[in-house]
């Protein structure tokens, strides 16, 4: 196996998707439980410890996502003939979903603190957009597009009617749920917030359930779904093992109330390696069984191009991201609250 | 569906998309840098009452940005969602500014994220004013790597075609198409136009509303002398445009001007209808659409005679034109009449009249703004990407494109309403001069500790 400019091009693309997942999941588990706190009026306990994380990088967040898509069209442009034809529904209604989020999410911080209404709006949109995202996931793994007069048709009644469609979108919810969790605890127990911390560690290990059970099962449903893909999935069944070895030590970690940063960064080994073996396994192919890396690549000119501009763009982009981090997220004082930074 | 009916559809979202952001995105582009201005200008002149105009724009701001983040990733997917067959063939070409787009923007929201909740925390203001730099300059860099793609749009270069294949295939030579230029100082410019002119008119209406501050008097005069700047240079930079377009897209400036046949020492054609194909009701300026076109009164000017009829842009685009030049004028010269007003102290410059003008400069430069991106996309029909490849040829197969214009239709009334909702109530619950007081007890609270 050499190191192609395709497996390059694809392999920076999967950074930034996972990246997404990470850093959206918190995101949108955080709106979630803040919506959900304010409706059974334990905002007291939840709100302050959500908003003061959210407030500085929410738009940071979005542009996770752009980068994924904008990239994939840069490096395999054949993706936007079959994926745009075919993801023209679900594509639309997760558009609007992260419409409604984001600006709600800005109406009510910005405009109308505490705002029941928008804050239940971009809570419940955020949770239906890793819902309507990850059937993406499921449509690459074929069955569900018609080729009909050389245009690709997407089988509603198929992708609605298969369990693995559900599956996923469970797993992608739980995920969500438990990612954020874990990270809320964290933080929540950095910000010496006691009660907050327990609610959130509950959460977290409330979700952590759903999340390995829907993930096992989607592999087995693979099976009789993608035998060609669940075989290259055995190939690295021991990646598998790492990552549940990883789950085991989060939930280990929470359940015995010791060391929430670390066991955040267990988690994010967890879902990194599992996420990065799907992904070696689902190689070649962008779309089962039409389409691959290698005959949807770009020409050399452009790729050569992009990863150049990619590597410019890091350059900018990774100190940036250190020091809103550093000014925020690892901030002592901030994280506290002693420092009184409101917004504008 | 058939396919008419999908292109169709297709071209009414992507124009109810564009006609939508474009208010956001404009905004988004200019008004980073009338926030560096006033903080600027707080700063040197130790002036509270530019500081606050800094701290309450960028307040405003935020809302604006958020409508534009969202609607511009509505945008970004929607051109492969609707326009499959052209992204797949010009993504080989132009991805590139648009990959560098998305870092422009990256940039930017990181340090709007910042300099949104950092307004205490320097000691010395200056600093905080540094972390507004990137913003703008990613604000700025965004447009320019986007309207990049649109000139290409216009003008494809950087690629030869063999046999309906893509081949030699140059990512910068694509980028710096003749179209680019222009097009990019156009927009840029515009922007920031439209942004000072929709400050100014805020602080006019409240002016008009009874507040009799100062600190809205400050406000308008400073952004009516940046509108002025850039007014001026929008109509030099236009200029421009009309000999880009005469060198490259003769059938958008035929189009655009009504001028049907080939001829030289053509005249402009300002306003008018056409009936039945001919012209009447029309100004007619001798010899302008040849200066305009060439900078030479008898220079000949390429009519729509020399291109198919399959091939001619609508002659609508007219009316556009006419619109984006008429409004671009009068706000040249009411912000220059305002401006020496000023300066020579006449009465008349703080008067209802000039206020309410000023007032409806605001949204007159966004329709400006509106008709401009009209013109230069319904001028480019029949082609996406000229000479290239037709709007019909690029359209999605998909046959729900007409639920999703509806769907998005619903979305973006409810964007645009929640925005002006969460504006307004903004402002009106925390006027300057609430704020301005409390400004000053903290300030008293703090010398007398």
């Amino acid at each position: 196996m050499t190191l192609t400019l395709e497996i390059i091009g694809i392999t920076v693309l999967w950074f930034f998707l996972f990246g997404y997942v990470i850093v959206a999941s918190i995101d949108f588990g955080s709106g979630f439980f803040n919506a959900y706190s304010l409706l059974t009026n334990r905002q007291h306990i939840l709100t302050k410890i959500i908003q003061r994380y959210l407030s500085p990088v929410w738009e940071v967040t979005n542009v996770f996502l752009v980068f994924f898509f904008v990239g994939i069209i840069g490096f395999f442009p054949k993706t936007a003939f079959y994926y745009g034809t075919t993801l023209l529904v679900p594509a639309s209604i997760a558009i609007i979903l992260l419409a409604i989020r984001g600006s709600y999410y800005a109406f009510e911080t910005y405009g109308s603190r505490g705002h029941k209404g928008y804050s239940f709006m971009y809570g419940v949109a955020g949770l239906l957009i890793p819902a309507s995202l990850s059937v993406v996931l499921t449509i690459s793994e074929g069955g569900f597009i018609d080729m009909i007069d050389g245009q690709p048709v997407l089988d509603y009644q198929e992708l609605f009617l298969s369990p693995l469609t559900w599956s996923i979108v469970v797993l992608a919810i739980s995920a969500t749920l438990y990612i954020s969790a874990v990270f809320l605890t964290w933080y929540a127990n950095k910000a010496k917030d006691g009660e907050a911390t327990k609610l959130l560690r509950k959460y977290a290990l409330i979700w952590s359930l759903p999340t390995m059970i829907t993930a096992t099962g989607i592999i087995v449903e693979l099976r009789a779904h993608n035998p060609e893909h669940y075989a290259n999935i055995l190939d690295v069944w021991w990646a598998f093992l790492i990552s549940g070895l990883l789950f085991i030590g989060t939930v280990y970690l929470l359940w015995t109330k010791r060391s929430y940063g670390f066991a955040f960064l267990l988690l994010v080994g967890q879902f990194f390696v599992a996420f990065f073996a799907y992904g070696w396994s689902h190689r070649p192919y962008l779309l089962y069984p039409y389409l691959t890396i290698y005959d949807s690549f770009t020409n050399e000119a452009m790729a050569i191009a992009l990863i150049i501009a990619f590597i410019a763009g890091l350059g900018l982009l990774l100190p940036s991201l250190y020091l809103l981090l550093r000014l925020f997220l690892f901030n002592k004082e901030y994280v506290v609250g002693k420092k009184e930074d409101n917004h504008a | 569906m058939g396919n008419e009916e999908a292109v169709f559809f297709s071209r009414l979202l992507t124009e109810m998309t564009l006609s939508f952001h474009i208010i956001y995105a404009t905004i988004g582009v200019g008004v980073p840098l009338m926030i560096m201005l006033a903080q600027y200008v707080g700063i040197k002149k130790n002036d509270e009452h530019y500081i606050l105009m800094a701290r309450r724009w960028a307040r405003g701001f935020v809302i604006t940005v958020a409508v534009g983040v969202v609607t511009g990733t509505a945008i970004g997917l929607q051109l492969s969602l609707l326009w499959p067959n052209f992204m797949e063939l010009a993504g080989q070409v132009i991805a590139l500014p648009l990959f560098m787009e998305t870092f422009a923007f990256f940039f930017e929201a990181i340090f709007l994220g910042i300099y949104l909740y950092t307004w205490d925390r320097f000691e010395n203001q200056k600093k905080h004013l540094l972390l507004l730099v990137p913003v703008a300059v990613g604000a700025g860099m965004s447009a320019v790597f986007i309207t990049i793609v649109n000139a290409f749009m216009n003008a494809p270069q950087g690629f030869d075609m063999v046999n309906g294949e893509l081949v030699n295939i140059n990512p910068l030579l694509a980028m710096l198409n003749p179209a680019m230029p222009t097009k990019v100082a156009h927009v840029v410019s515009t922007a920031l136009m439209t942004s000072a002119f929709v400050l100014a008119a805020i602080g006019a209406f409240r002016l008009l509303k009874g507040s009799n501050h100062i600190y809205h008097k400050k406000a308008v005069y400073l952004m009516v002398k940046v509108g002025l700047v850039f007014s001026v240079a929008t109509a030099i930079i236009g200029d421009f445009s009309g000999k880009y377009l005469a060198e490259y897209q003769p059938e958008k400036l035929a189009a655009a001007e009504w001028h049907f046949e080939t001829s030289d020492s053509a005249p402009l054609i300002l306003y008018g209808v056409l009936d039945d194909g001919e012209v009447k009701y029309a100004i007619e300026i001798p010899y302008a659409l040849s200066i305009l076109a060439h900078n030479d009164p008898t220079a000949e000017v390429i009519g729509l005679d020399q291109f198919p009829e399959d091939e001619r842009p609508p002659l609508y685009i007219h009316y556009f034109f006419d619109v984006m030049v008429t409004i671009g004028m009068f706000m040249v010269m009411l912000s220059a009449f305002y401006v020496v007003a000023k300066w020579r102290k006449w009465k008349f410059a703080n008067s209802r009249f000039i206020l309410w003008l000023i007032v409806a400069g605001g949204p007159l430069s966004l329709i400006a703004i509106q008709a401009g991106w009209w013109m230069t996309e319904v001028g480019r029909q029949p082609w996406i990407l000229r000479g290239i490849m037709t709007v019909d040829e690029a359209a999605t197969s998909s046959g729900s494109v007409d639920i999703m214009v509806i769907a998005f239709a619903l979305l973006y009334l409810i964007l645009g309403i929640g925005s002006v909702v969460v504006l307004r109530r903004m402002f009106r619950n925390n006027p300057v001069e609430k704020e301005l007081d409390k400004m000053e007890a903290e300030r008293l609270a703090g010398e007398s500790k």
